[in-house]
């Protein structure tokens, strides 16, 4: 291949990236100017001015609680939020996201470790499978909402409040894909392969750590990217129930108790961002990965 | 490349074994059978197998697909439990040889680990079977060089040829010193310029180290290079139909040899077993 013939690394991306983003932008500053027009307009009423179409137009994008906050505004609220207060305020917004990053990392640490066990434990005895596998997919059924405030009662009780709770709720919707990843990948290499360590007369456990750990590897990290994501809307969630004092899901529930929405959207980006950044963590610990092990992650193929 | 392999050896601890002592069994089948029970009722994959090899034997297994082959040379391996007939490998039965790791395996593919670099596959069964450190590099490096591999060992698998993954694959199953080397077609997936190449290598290999080795293949030709015996096989049921000696051929064997009368007498022969056993067939 020549050189010409391959197009520019990112050139070639920036262009539609950007024109999505704007589109984006573009729809959102128009469902802003749909959904607060009619509330701008009465408020223009109200204080006795002429609801012209101009002045109508400008006041949808500077409303105090708009039905749909405009781009810049949330952007505005981010600015104050997160730079403009200290970081151990209780209005930071930065103090809200540590809270809650803290209690996923928790909840994902403790939900990978659970489904790592489950799925060894799968894998290696059948009556595991058969008595366990029923309770975990019906686990997966019940909603997450119905769970929670069940979890931060009862480990209420029992003395364990703040994070904790929130955590376990984290790992409960965590393990899941985990625990199905890592049966997967365990299962994954080929007859021969595993008829080789036959030969070598390797016991189970050498070959749980010679083989099929590392066969595993790609369909781990495939499911470590969802359960991150998973833990952190589990925190969320076990955020929301008990009025708890802090974290992004506090922040959320505290915004729709008085109509701030500009708060809510804000606490929502920034929750956005955070499930972005732990699930390229999970990417760039996989490329590392994939590094030390050929630079091939493509499962373990006897070719 | 032969000074680098004379190199090897003089590093080797243990002298290449002599050829093949009488009373040495290295395998030896009475009436062996193994039937599978199937929905369709049973598949009888090898019948009345009668067979010995002795220590240092170099002997092939050739006949069409289904004829037990394989299948024979995964109950020696333990891979297969007969049903019927007994075996025992290097005196002792296919289980227990196993369990002492009286042979090396290599696949029909490299079965190369694709995280591990080359030489880390190739010191897999020392590390499973607790080699030092130091003698593991040590062992290693060796192997590599005798298969001629050496400066090759921190590739991963996928950066080499498919005949240079299949010399890695020899190097990991010869680098435990087993007394046993089973070959199931190991270069059956190879173009013919490189199959010869490693046939040759392996003619060597097989001089200088001593081995038995049990050699299942398609090719008549590799077969009849390789091999002191050729034991010819037919399926329906898996049985033996003939064994053709061609220890006539000498041990130094270089490829021309293919074309000599007596080497073309020995592959017709082979042939005609090959024709025989599937005449119901044609």
């Amino acid at each position: 291949m020549t050189p010409e013939a391959r197009p520019p690394r990112s050139g070639g991306h920036a262009l539609p990236v950007a024109a999505v983003v704007l589109a984006i932008l573009a729809l959102w500053y128009l469902a802003a100017l749909l959904g607060n027009w009619s509330g701008a307009a009465d408020a223009l009423v109200r204080a006795g001015a002429a609801p012209e179409a101009g002045a109508v137009a400008a006041a949808t994008m500077a409303q105090e609680r708009p039905v749909v906050p405009a781009p810049h505004q949330i952007a505005q609220e981010l600015a104050r939020s997160l730079f403009g207060l200290p970081v151990t305020s209780k209005r930071s917004l930065a103090y809200h996201a540590s809270v809650t990053l803290s209690a996923t990392l928790v909840g994902f640490g403790i939900g990978t470790a659970l489904g790592l066990v489950l799925a060894v434990g799968i894998v290696h005895l059948r009556s595991v499978e058969r008595s366990l596998m029923p309770w975990v997919v019906a686990s997966q059924t019940v909603p997450i909402l119905a769970v929670a405030p069940i979890v931060i009662v009862a480990l209420g009780a029992a003395g364990l409040t703040g994070l904790l709770p929130k955590a376990v709720i984290a790992a409960y919707l965590c393990f899941f894909p985990v625990t199905v990843g890592m049966v997967k990948g365990l299962t994954s290499p080929d007859r021969m392969l595993a008829d080789l360590m036959r030969t070598y007369s390797a016991g189970r456990r050498q070959t749980l750590w010679r083989l099929r750990l590392p066969a595993a590897l790609p369909d781990l990290f495939a499911a470590l990217k969802i359960a991150v994501a998973a833990s952190l809307v589990g925190t969320i969630v076990g955020e929301l129930p008990t009025g708890a004092q802090a974290g992004l899901g506090a922040r959320l529930l505290a915004g729709s108790y008085y109509g701030q929405t500009v708060q809510i959207w804000a606490a929502l980006v920034v929750a956005a961002a955070l499930s972005a950044l732990l699930v390229a963590a999970v990417s760039l610990a996989e490329a590392g990965m994939a590094r030390l092990t050929g630079g091939r992650p493509s499962g373990a193929g006897a070719r | 490349m032969s000074p680098s392999r004379a190199a090897a050896l003089r590093i080797a601890p243990q002298a290449p074994a002599p050829a093949a002592a009488p009373g040495e069994t290295a395998v030896s089948a009475r009436d062996l059978s193994l039937t599978y029970e199937t929905a369709d009722g049973p598949v009888f994959a090898l019948s009345g197998i009668d067979l010995t090899v002795a220590r240092g034997e170099f002997v092939s297994f050739i006949g069409p697909s289904g004829c037990g082959k394989t299948t024979f040379l995964r109950c020696v391996a333990d891979l297969e439990r007969p049903t019927g007939g007994s075996l025992a490998v290097n005196g002792i039965g296919a289980g227990a040889a196993r369990l002492r790791r009286d042979y090396g395996f290599v696949f029909q593919a490299p079965a190369l680990y694709p995280w591990r670099t080359v030489e880390r596959n190739v010191a897999l069964p020392l590390e499973i079977f607790g080699v030092p450190r130091a003698e593991r590099r040590e062992r290693v490096a060796r192997y590599l060089d005798l298969v001629h591999l050496s400066g090759f060992g921190r590739k991963f698998p996928w950066q080499l040829s498919g005949g240079m993954q299949q010399r890695a694959s020899i190097a990991r199953a010869l680098c435990f010193e087993p007394k046993l080397l089973l070959m199931d077609e190991p270069f059956g997936a190879l173009d013919e310029i490189v199959r010869d190449h490693l046939n040759a290598q392996l003619l060597g290999l097989w001089r200088e180290t001593g081995k038995t080795v049990l050699f299942v293949t398609h090719s008549i030709a590799e077969a009849v290079y390789l091999s002191g015996r050729v034991v010819v096989m037919s399926p329906r049921p898996g049985r033996i139909i003939d064994i053709v000696d061609c220890a006539a051929l000498g041990r130094e064997r270089p490829l021309e040899i293919r074309e000599t009368p007596e080497f073309l007498a020995l592959a017709h022969r082979v042939r005609d077993g090959l024709r025989a056993g599937n005449a119901y067939d044609a």
